[in-house]
């Protein structure tokens, strides 16, 4: 299993499930992270956190410890 | 609900996602017949506006742009009950109009479909629609309205395109009759909710659906707490019926989510083409400039320098301008109006009060003019996203950087600027440390007492000189105290959990000159009608204390016969006319300085001389600190009256600001040789303004913003007590080391 803040710079994977129930999982789910869904890792601030991504065509910003809820596989 | 009835044609609520130009919507459609006002105990903003379409007269309201209806503060909780009509200091709404972002649909849609499950009647409009072109998304308007049953209106808001398709399909809706909720949920689902909605049923004031349906998926326990349910389990109960619908394949929350998702994809499958693989746009180019690891960070630092000098500096003519202005009305009136406690009153009190608060208003603008550009073109939330990290470590969210940054130049415009910082906790933390950052009207207090008391040399042939360091280690001063309360405050008072930092980064764009126009009219209007009668009152306030009671026997019995020969000397017009001039000019100084020491207020003065005592301070200065609350810089004024040299001076003219420094320099403990000021009394002194809550602008603000008088109380209460402690470790190590 791999978490979508271990990811390499620029890969391409596919959500498999969001881990928890509370408030941080829902907003994640939310914005679009649902089971199926391909992402795209695009970068890192310059701090090395937060992580911006392209989801359903746009650009979000999580930071890693949220992404790290995020379990993903191969595109 | 009453009013909204007998003397409108309809009311319409507008929501949307952040960044879909939903504020460009509102202006263009209500132009200036919009107001503002606050709901109790939240910070939400209550925006009403009206348009006329048909005949009719609609009421539009402004709910905050939101990715999702789903309540988890009672901030969020509002905008949901405002929308089902369920508060009586809101009008109930007819009908929705959602905004959606057309480059953006399948999210926006997300929002659309919670919208479509409270039943009321909606109209959808497609914003941007030539951003979608330009990328080559085409979509079936007709198509996507024929399924979601509701119509789709394209538009180009900020080129006004579209806007009168928009006004008559709202009229229309206003009046179509409610439609059938859609859920997208699975059957399992829906039986649950069906049955809550039944046990529900027997409170007070019966829940709708869409609410029964948010509390079964609201696992945070939020909604189940605002609910009053007959004493009965109700958190057991929804325990319960969460695992049925888990065992159902219904975990809860996470099959909202993937039911409105894929109700998403059957709605848009079909209608939309895109092209094959998505085409790297301009706004990709920039933003990989912007977020780059080296580049992004030098265009980020120089982006905050330009706005910073801008608040700090450019606003600096606009400003001595509006001093002017306030001067010469003064003269004026002082000329028209026979001298008396009348005219001080006007001149002195009211004018002055006025004119300490349009002072402020070139920062206000010049700030938000920034902002609202940054905003609107896109680029505030990348700033967030390259400060978020630093920010952390603070224990806020990259969100706090800008408002704490505008707080250095002035902290009224930085407090208004937390708006954007969604989450409570971390939005009141900003509010309350804002305060703390060295701002402008804290220079001229520092420039006279470093003139005064600390030496011109320093170390390494003067490069580093000690008048230089002392400037600096009071802005340190000032920031490193803002981190270390923002920590305390975050374990203490707004303790919590983390909030996530979730944040879209949305697509750059030119900014609208419309929208950035309204938002600085907007904050510097309701700076100046909101806190402009409270500053004046204060200000009228502490002038009283300072005028009365008058001292005109004694000041007669002490000055009078001295004035008349001096008086008579220059009516003579001997040779020593010119000296006889001066000593009058000196002699009315001290007389004004007489009057002020036997004030209310310098009697207040001598009453808390033993609280100040231990700071090294003598009455005057605890009077002065007094005079000085509704703005810190007053203090300059009150201590030049107070030692005898005049309330008009201008810390940048060296004969004015000398004279004071020399009047502090000289100044002695009353009946005793010993001197006032030393180097520890005068650093001491610093750190107090450093800290201090003097500045009566700023609590009406805090107050406005928090939208409560306890947090601006706070506010002053515990930056008075540090700014006291400062004083006193400073003035006591001081001590012991170079008295």
């Amino acid at each position: 299993m791999t978490r979508l803040a271990e990811l390499a710079i620029g890969s391409d994977a596919r959500v498999t499930a969001v881990s928890g129930h509370d408030e941080i999982a829902q907003r994640l789910l939310e914005m679009g992270l649902t089971p199926g869904t391909p992402v795209r890792l695009l970068g890192a601030a310059p701090l090395g956190d937060p992580l911006e991504l392209l989801v359903r065509g746009y650009h979000l910003s999580v930071r890693r410890a949220e992404a790290a809820r995020v379990e993903v596989s191969d595109a | 609900m009453v009013e909204a009835t007998a003397t409108r044609d309809g009311v319409v609520a507008l929501l949307g996602n952040p960044n879909t130009g939903k504020s460009t919507i509102f202006n263009a459609l209500c132009g200036s017949r919009q107001r503002v006002g606050n709901f109790p105990g939240v910070t939400v903003e209550k925006k009403l506006g009206s348009l006329h379409v048909e005949g009719r007269r609609l009421q539009l309201i402004d709910l905050p742009g939101t990715y999702s209806l789903a309540p988890r503060s009672p901030d969020e909780l509002l905008t949901v009950e405002v929308l089902l009509g369920r508060r009586s200091d809101c009008p109930r709404p007819d009908a929705v109009l959602c905004i959606v972002d057309a480059s953006n649909l399948e999210r926006n849609l997300y929002l659309v479909s919670q919208v479509l499950e409270t039943g009321l009647p909606t109209v959808v409009a497609l914003n941007m629609s030539d951003v979608a072109q330009a990328r080559g998304i085409r979509i079936d308007v007709a198509g996507l309205s024929a399924r979601l049953g509701v119509p789709v209106v394209p538009l180009v808001a900020h080129r006004g395109r579209g806007l009168a398709d928009l006004r008559s399909a709202l009229a229309r809706a206003v009046d179509a009759p409610p439609r059938t909720a859609v859920s997208p949920f699975p059957e399992a689902f829906r039986g649950e909710v069906a049955q809550l909605e039944r046990r529900m049923a027997g409170g007070a004031t019966p829940w709708p659906r869409y609410l029964v349906e948010r509390l079964l998926l609201d696992t945070s326990g939020f909604l189940a707490g605002a609910a009053e349910h007959n004493g009965a389990d109700l958190p057991g109960e929804l325990d319960a019926a969460r695992e049925r619908l888990a065992a159902a394949d219904c975990p809860v929350p996470a099959i909202e989510a993937i039911a409105r998702y894929e109700w998403v994809g059957r709605m848009l499958a079909g209608l939309v083409e895109r092209p094959a693989t998505r085409p790297v746009t301009m706004s990709d180019r920039i933003d990989r400039v912007l977020t780059h690891r080296l580049w992004g960070v030098v265009l980020f630092v120089l982006a905050m320098i330009v706005v910073f000098q801008a608040v700090f500096r450019w606003a600096v003519p606009a400003m001595d301008l509006l001093d002017a202005g306030v001067a010469g009305l003064g003269d004026a009136a002082r000329a028209a109006l026979p001298p008396g406690p009348a005219a001080d009153l006007l001149v002195d009190g009211v004018l002055a009060g006025f004119g300490s608060v349009i002072v402020f208003l070139p920062q206000i603008c010049l700030l938000f003019l920034f902002i609202a550009v940054l905003e609107d073109c896109g680029y505030m939330a990348r700033a967030a996203f390259l400060m978020d990290k630093l920010m952390v470590r603070a224990g806020l969210s990259g969100k706090s950087f800008i408002p704490l940054l505008s707080s250095f130049a002035c902290a009224i415009p930085g407090v208004m600027a937390t708006r954007t910082i969604e989450n409570r906790r971390d939005r009141l933390t900003t509010i309350l440390i804002a305060p703390l950052m060295s701002c402008s009207a804290r220079l001229p207090v520092y420039t006279i007492l470093i003139a005064a008391f600390i030496p011109a040399g320093g170390w390494f042939g003067g490069w580093l000189g000690w008048q230089g360091l002392t400037l600096l280690a009071m802005y340190a001063l000032g920031a490193v105290t803002a981190v270390g309360v923002a920590l305390v405050l975050k374990r203490t008072l707004l303790r919590g959990p983390t909030p996530p930092f979730i944040l879209e980064l949305p697509s750059y764009k030119w900014p609208s000159p419309r929208v950035v126009l309204f938002r600085v009219v907007d904050r510097a209007w309701a700076f100046v009608r909101r806190a402009g009668t409270l500053i004046v009152a204060v200000s009228v306030l502490v002038w009283a204390a300072l005028y009365f009671p008058r001292a005109t026997a004694e000041i007669e019995q002490r000055f009078g016969p001295q004035r008349r020969d001096l008086e008579a000397r220059i009516a003579a017009a001997d040779g020593q006319r010119a000296e006889a001039k001066a000593r009058l000019a000196q002699l009315e100084l001290e007389q004004l300085g007489f009057q002020q020491r036997q004030s209310y207020l310098g009697r207040a003065g001598r009453w808390i001389e033993p609280l100040v005592r231990p700071l090294g301070w003598d009455w005057r200065i605890g009077c002065a600190v007094l005079a000085s609350f509704p703005a810190r810089e007053v203090v300059v004024a009150t201590l030049g009256v107070i030692y005898d040299v005049g309330g008009a001076i201008d810390v940048a003219d060296e004969h004015q600001a000398g004279a004071l420094a020399g009047a502090l320099r000289a100044a002695r403990w009353e009946g005793t040789e010993r001197r006032v000021f030393n180097v520890p009394v005068a650093l001491g002194l610093m750190a107090f303004f450093a800290l201090c809550a003097q500045c009566a602008p700023t609590l009406v603000v805090v107050r406005r913003e928090a939208n409560s008088w306890g947090w601006a109380a706070f506010t002053f209460v515990y930056m008075t007590t540090l700014a006291y402690l400062a004083a006193l470790v400073v003035y006591q190590v001081g001590m012991r080391i170079a008295p």
